[in-house]
């Protein structure tokens, strides 16, 4: 994804006064980037452009760094999540359990592709590092919620549970 | 750091608390008759165990008894049976009852609670029950604390010793003593590559840092899809991460303490934060802790989703807040690390093995264990076993006798066709090779590592080429992007295994993997990049009948399934 072909996203007022006050918070602080940014995208949901900017004149840090961490690390992300969001686990032990067919198979029905959020705003869908509930694989988290040992035929019957 | 104040040192506070503790248990239990324990980590929680908590109290709240107590604690590493719960009753062993629902807590509380009878037909893990051999040949050592504690209490944890490695290590006055023990213990580092942890101990205490800082990093950024054993220890038994972190700081001589924690692991990061504060409120973690003059504070840091981060000089990167890019080593963080100080980084596990150490003696730990091996290993084993969950086993036991006994042996009762252990970095281990014994060593010899403790065990069903597909493809996905050999050797890689898989494979593939491999191996810079191509070279080493029959029969994955399955029938 390229900057430009971010949709263009005005912060609104309350918003600015929420990526301030992570600003504010950790300003002094030795290696401050990661948390400001985690706590802004806790706070609004993701990381636009103009929130980047913002946190690189407030801890006085060059834009281009700034954007450099949001884009290197995958927990970060510049697209508005959905207002239920899918993260699909693909560790090996997922993986070997139908975990890639269970993506997309809800990729498919929701007609996006992982790293994507439907143009309503209502689902978005990611691919999952390994979260670690190997044991009861396949899972699924939507939102905070695990599901586990998921069969990718009755997947969508979870999602849609959630509206 | 010599501690300066020695006489002040309050020797008996532990002591004096746990005594607390346990007359305050006493007094508590002392008319129950029961006291039903749901364990609840990641897997639990997911399974249902708040419901059944709910349950237990429900109908603990009908009986109206003032009989039973309720406890949580962590998870008891039995991953596919859980919601799990134990019930204790004075004088008998503990019952373990497992995959558990609303009518079978019912049962259970008709039949064991009320009438005092154990419920055979829910087959609960007791001795030499069937489900007990996933105990039997385990040694809970760093696990000792599962299930016994409630990881939200750090009074649970002193009730069982807890901090005694510490208190202990503050009384020898002499930090190298501390490091002394590590090195005789002959502990080696469980993150992976098995360094000896008492040597990096040694070279930090003797590293000079010109500021007079130096800082301890716990490595919890468990990014090896397959491995969950330090998100374990960290939901279930934080506080002897916690301790072994002070004992550290203690010995090199720091003030300051990281514990950096992946981001996908929000319980774990939960816990580990209460766990710093109930201890800096017991003074365990501070200014001057138990009157020893020492000062030293641990604070959390959260990864924000990169695995090159778990590569220790692209975790410093991190925790300054840079992209996680890896640089070349010497100088070593013991040297030259976080903020350019000497910087002591070590995994979760072996931070938690340290009190225990401190506490029995270099001689209990290495009492287990192989020739170049000590001690005892967490594995977390998964796939295609009947048993799967954590489990803690004697360092040179055979593979074999985890798959078997401890797992129970292939689900379905299909054929084993291989074990994947040591992630992305790792390889796959075939059955000719079942019985090499967990051994740093010996595991290599094979092709594959020891690893952080991630065990997968795959099934005559799994096309080996996709399994060295899908790590090459998560491979490709975190190189860091500044070697070339690792960005675009590893595309090339994977484009050509994609291929192979889609039934697209030409003559002369297998040899041109098995060379960029090697090419990669030997140019990149970091530890990712020097073992990326691993799961492609050992399973064209051990199964490259599979990439032939690929390429010769020209079938995607699917297809070569289907008509396997064909001819089987």
């Amino acid at each position: 994804m390229r900057v430009i072909d971010l949709p263009k996203y005005d912060l609104k007022k309350e918003e600015i006064q929420k990526v301030d006050k992570a600003i504010n918070k950790s300003k002094n602080k030795r290696g401050a980037l990661i948390p400001v940014l985690q706590e802004i995208q806790r706070k609004i949901g993701f990381l636009p452009i103009e929130a980047q900017k913002k946190v690189a004149s407030g801890l006085n840090i060059p834009e281009k760094d700034v954007y450099g961490v949001v884009t290197f690390y995958s927990f970060f992300t510049m697209i508005p999540r959905g207002k239920i969001n899918i993260r699909v686990c693909l560790g090996t032990a997922c993986y070997v359990k139908g975990g890639k067919r269970i993506i997309d198979r809800i990729g498919r029905e929701l007609g996006i592709n992982p790293g994507e959020t439907t143009p309503d705003r209502m689902y978005s869908l990611q691919a999952n590092r390994c979260l670690g509930a190997c044991g009861i694989a396949p899972i699924i988290v939507i939102n905070d919620k695990v599901c586990q040992k998921v069969d990718p035929a009755k997947v969508m019957d979870i999602i849609y549970s959630y509206k | 750091m010599v501690v300066k104040s020695m006489n002040k040192l309050r020797k008996d506070f532990l002591t004096h608390l746990k005594e607390e503790i346990i007359a305050e248990n006493i007094e508590r239990l002392k008319d129950k008759k029961f006291k039903i324990v749901v364990h609840m980590g990641t897997c639990g929680i997911a399974s249902g165990a708040d419901e059944i908590k709910k349950i237990v109290d429900r109908e603990a709240k009908r009986l109206n008894s003032k009989e039973i107590e309720i406890a949580t604690s962590g998870c008891v590493g039995f991953c596919s049976r859980e919601p799990m719960f134990t019930v204790e009753a004075t004088g008998k062993e503990p019952v373990i009852y497992h995959s558990l629902n609303k009518d079978k807590v019912k049962k259970i509380f008709d039949n064991h609670i009320i009438k005092g009878q154990i419920v055979s037909e829910l087959e609960p893990i007791l001795k030499d029950s069937k489900l007990s051999y996933f105990y039997k040949y385990q040694e809970p050592r760093v696990l000792h604390n599962k299930g016994k504690i409630n990881p939200l209490e750090i009074k649970d944890y002193i009730r069982e010793d807890g901090y005694r490695g510490f208190l202990k290590a503050l009384e020898m006055n002499d930090p190298y003593e501390i490091i002394k023990i590590i090195i005789e213990s002959g502990i080696r580092g469980r993150g992976g590559a098995g360094f000896p942890t008492g040597k990096k101990w040694e070279f930090c205490y003797n590293a000079i840092s010109k500021s007079g800082l130096k800082y301890v990093i716990c490595n919890g950024d468990e990014g090896d899809p397959g491995a969950f054993m330090d998100r374990n220890l960290l939901e279930s038994d934080p506080h002897s991460v916690l301790e072994g972190i002070l004992i550290a700081g203690l010995a090199i001589g720091s003030s300051k303490g990281y514990v950096y924690v992946r981001a996908e692991y929000p319980l774990a990061i939960k816990t580990l934060e209460n766990a710093i504060n109930q201890a800096k409120k017991l003074g365990l973690i501070g200014k001057d802790i138990l009157g020893s003059g020492l000062n030293f504070d641990i604070e959390i840091y959260q990864g924000a989703g990169a695995f090159v981060c778990g590569e220790e000089t692209a975790l410093l990167c991190s925790i300054e807040g840079k992209r996680g890019m890896p640089r070349p080593k010497p100088p070593f963080p013991a040297n030259e690390g976080l903020y350019k100080e000497p910087t002591l980084i070590n995994n979760v596990e072996t931070f938690s093995n340290i009190p225990q150490i401190i506490l029995n003696g270099a001689e209990w730990f290495n009492s287990v264990g192989t020739d170049t091996s000590k001690g005892t290993k967490i594995f977390a084993l998964t796939g295609a076993v009947n048993n799967v969950g954590l489990v803690e086993v004697p360092m040179g036991i055979t593979l074999r006798d985890i798959v078997y006994k401890i797992g129970g042996g292939i689900r379905g009762d299909k054929k084993f066709k291989a074990i994947q252990m040591g992630g992305p970095s790792g390889g796959c281990i075939p059955e000719k090779y079942l019985d090499t014994p967990v051994d740093y060593e010996k595991i290599k010899d094979t092709g594959a590592i020891m690893g952080s403790g991630g065990m997968i065990v795959l099934d005559e069903d799994v096309c080996m080429v996709d399994i060295a597909r899908f790590f090459m493809d998560f491979i490709q996905e975190e190189s860091c992007g500044q070697c070339t050999p690792c960005r675009v050797g590893t595309r090339r890689m994977l484009e050509i295994l994609e291929r192979i898989t889609q039934g697209k494979g030409e003559e002369g593939d297998i040899e041109k993997l098995e060379e960029l491999g090697k090419m990669i191996k030997e140019t990149s810079l970091c530890g990712l990049g020097k073992t990326a191509p691993n799961p492609v070279l050992s399973t064209i080493k051990y199964f490259r009948e599979d990439y032939e029959e690929h390429i010769e029969t020209k079938l995607s994955c699917r297809r070569l399934h289907r008509k396997e399955k064909v001819k089987k029938v």
